[in-house]
């Protein structure tokens, strides 16, 4: 019984972890469902909306605020700043870039992403700092199944019901909405859909702006984790094996991938790497990845794309 | 067009500043200046921890061109250059600096195990000095093979021995230690892995169960290290962090409900960076204190008159925190060896292999430190040709909350278990690298 309780807690440790990995991939999918892009500066936005978050909600709580009011001003500064950061991406560097190879736009990207790091760093400090908007203690379940219980932290939950009602959101807004179809056409062809009349510049500003508000707010929850600081920009890296497995172009591939990933790395450190020295869960995670590409190249949910020669 | 080349410039001029390549040309240098080079990192994951440190070293520097025009009116001149903490970086700056000012560099302070690991290949040829204050390679205490590092005033294996002490301490003796499980989680890294060996040796001679946990960088998920931990309930918990890994460590031990006041960092993992991010889950977490811990003492005062005083500070925000203070010792000894080498070769601009002998005669007595203003902050350090660690003590603190308490009375590294390893690992870094040791009785 005790060896099903401690194999139950990492799962569910595991499971609730890869959710958060999957706040972050949200960002990358709904980049690259517009526009082709794999966004290299998804991690860096993560940090820019933390930094403009956080930085703010101190400002006002320095200055007598009520938390609430503060929380929600922050809130309203931090999408500010980053639907600025969308404008100027859109008109700096995608805007002239309109039509050239994915390469370029995916080294635009990596260009985007030192300029967002410097820039957010040297504009709101590079210091760490705290966050508080979840709860960050833990639940210990099936108290008498288990000895000691099934332990669940609170803030894993939190981020789960965040990302799923996240997901139902971005669901509705690229099945339901005239934008979101326009920003699935956009993504087959940027020159076609430019054809027929839809304004791409509009488009791709509105989608790094989605992805700056989905970069918003794992940032909320990534910042009550770790404290918002330069290493969440880390994350993308995390987030990389989520999309290989999920695939690129799925939302909900987006989750499952982050499930995968999280309860495979948990219960592979926690079981295999005792055994090996330990260490094994940030390469553990690749190796499940590259097991889905050998089967299902363009991931569990991805597209598959048949081109005529 | 244009509106392209713009876009190309300002993808690449982020991608060098990202690369960390400084394009500065540096301060002009006249001939009777001594150039101190400072590795430092203000950005990227580690800069919370950088910072304080830089801003200390800065600021100690500083102080002494104010207060005395420099060392017997040799001024000195720093340059910065920014690594990341990454390795390659670190090497990149050490290359670019090591030869400016009118007699290259007086020594340098890495401020990152992996960078002094590279630069230790190094140092010998260019006759450079390595001042790793509390850092570093654990067997290069021993001079006569590593003969141009100074680990100074204590190693990881000084810090694994005195944190194993004050377990002892808190069970009410050695013997209390036999059975108990002690667990390190390490920064998977050869800083974090530094004090496995000595761990290893203590847990044989005490009868503990040792467990070592690696997290790999830069330590923002540890779920499963904890929730092992959490399995496995081992009695205290050792922390090798570094940055944000530290402060994670933390919170997942809170959320896993292991007691935060069995947790003890080592020096690296002990000040407000580390514990701030936590909140409240911080309270009653331990740390090794290398001698010093936070606070305000005579130097901070030289510091406000000479250096705040005229705007010329750049660490106000962590005047007085651990690691701000550790970066003024780290200053304190480099320039003090640069006093004692002046000594000896004269009121001018010395080389880097006339800084060393400044290191190895370096005596730090306590009334010498209570001259330079560093009484209650340090104990006596003495470096020789054998000896280039110069001390052995350290204490612990606590994490109230609010700020750090001194909980601990100094203790002192067994030397008795160490010294035979400084003289095995080093023999055995002597026999892989080809050096024959220096013989110390000559040089006397």
């Amino acid at each position: 019984m005790v060896v099903l309780g401690q194999f139950l807690e990492v799962l569910i440790g595991g499971l609730l972890a890869g959710v958060l990995y999957s706040l972050v991939a949200l960002g990358f999918v709904l980049i690259f469902k517009a526009s082709g892009v794999f966004n290299f500066a998804q991690g860096a936005m993560v940090l820019l909306a933390g930094l403009a978050l956080v930085r703010s909600l101190d400002f006002m709580v320095a200055r007598g605020i009520p938390t609430w009011a503060a929380i929600v001003l922050a809130l309203l500064f931090a999408a500010v700043v980053m639907a600025i950061t969308a404008a100027l991406i859109q008109k700096l560097v995608l805007g002239p870039l309109v039509n050239q190879s994915d390469l370029s736009l995916f080294m635009a990207t990596i260009g985007i992403t030192f300029v967002l790091e410097g820039a957010g760093q040297m504009i709101f400090g590079s210091d760490v700092y705290p966050l508080s908007l979840f709860p960050t203690d833990a639940w210990f379940i099936l108290d008498g199944l288990f000895e000691g219980g099934l332990l669940v932290n609170k803030l894993d939950v939190w981020g789960g019901l965040i990302a799923g009602a996240l997901v139902a959101v971005l669901a509705i807004f690229f099945q339901r909405t005239k934008t979101g179809r326009a920003l699935r056409a956009v993504a087959d062809d940027h020159a076609a859909a430019e054809s027929v009349g839809i304004p791409i510049t509009w488009i791709w500003f509105v989608v790094w702006l989605v992805a700056g508000l989905v970069a918003l707010t794992a940032a909320t929850v990534w910042g009550t984790k770790l404290g918002v600081q330069f290493s969440i920009v880390f994350l993308a890296l995390k987030a990389l094996p989520v999309l290989i497995i999920g695939g690129f172009t799925s939302v909900p591939g987006a989750i499952v991938g982050g499930l995968i990933v999280g309860a495979g790395e948990k219960i592979a450190e926690v079981y295999l790497g005792q055994q090996i020295g330990g260490g094994i869960e940030y390469w553990f995670a690749y190796v499940l990845a590259l097991a889905v590409l050998l089967v299902r190249p363009q991931g569990l949910f991805g597209e598959r794309i048949i081109e005529r020669i | 067009m244009l509106r392209k080349t713009l876009a190309f410039a300002t993808a690449a001029s982020a991608v060098l500043s990202g690369a960390g390549i400084m394009l500065s040309a540096g301060p002009a240098m006249a001939q009777n200046e001594q150039f101190i080079p400072r590795l430092v990192y203000r950005t990227g994951a580690y800069a919370p921890n950088g910072i304080p440190f830089a801003n200390g070293a800065a600021d100690y520097i500083t102080m002494l061109n104010e207060r005395d025009g420099g060392i017997n009116g040799i001024k000195l001149v720093m340059e910065e250059c920014e690594t990341g903490y990454a390795t390659d970086k670190g090497v990149e700056c050490y290359e670019r600096l090591k030869g400016k000012g009118p007699t290259g560099a007086a020594y340098f302070s890495p401020l990152s195990t992996g960078i002094t690991f590279a630069l230790t290949e190094k140092a010998p040829g260019d006759k450079i000095p390595l001042l790793t204050t509390g850092y570093g390679r654990s067997e290069s205490r021993n001079g006569a093979v590593f003969a141009w590092n100074f680990i100074a005033v204590g190693s990881y294996w000084t810090a694994a021995d005195i944190a194993i002490q004050h377990i002892a301490k808190e069970l009410g003796g050695f013997d209390k230690l036999k059975g108990k499980k002690i667990s390190l989680v390490y920064h998977d890294s050869p800083y974090g892995k530094e004090p496995i060996a000595a761990l290893e040796v203590r847990a044989k001679l005490n009868g503990f169960n040792f467990k070592a946990i690696p997290v790999t960088h830069p330590g923002v998920e540890q779920k499963s290290q904890w929730l092992a931990i959490r399995q496995d309930r081992p009695d205290y918990v050792l922390l090798w962090g570094w940055g944000v890994m530290n402060s994670t460590s933390i919170k997942e031990a809170a959320a896993v409900a292991y007691p935060r006041d069995k947790i003890i960092g080592v020096w690296w993992s002990g000040a407000e960076p580390d514990v701030i991010p936590a909140g409240d889950q911080a309270k009653g977490y331990k740390a090794l204190m290398l001698q010093h811990g936070a606070g305000q003492f005579a130097v901070h005062a030289d510091i406000e008159k000479n250096v705040y005083a005229k705007g010329q500070g750049v660490g106000k925000d962590t005047f007085g925190q651990v690691l701000y203070n550790r970066g003024l010792i780290d200053s304190l000894i480099g320039t003090e060896a640069i006093r004692t080498a002046q000594a000896k070769f004269g009121k001018k601009p010395l080389t880097g292999e006339e800084v060393r002998w400044g290191f190895e005669n370096l005596n730090l007595t306590a009334a010498r430190i209570k001259e330079l203003g560093f009484e209650g902050m340090l104990a006596p350090i003495k470096f020789s040709c054998e000896d280039h660690q110069g001390a052995d003590q350290g204490r612990v603190h606590q994490w109230d909350g609010k700020e750090w308490k001194i909980i601990s009375d100094f203790y002192t590294a067994d030397r008795k278990i160490l010294d035979p390893m400084v003289a095995e690992y080093s023999a055995k870094y002597a026999a892989e690298k080809k050096i024959t040791p220096r013989d110390c009785s000559k040089e006397k």
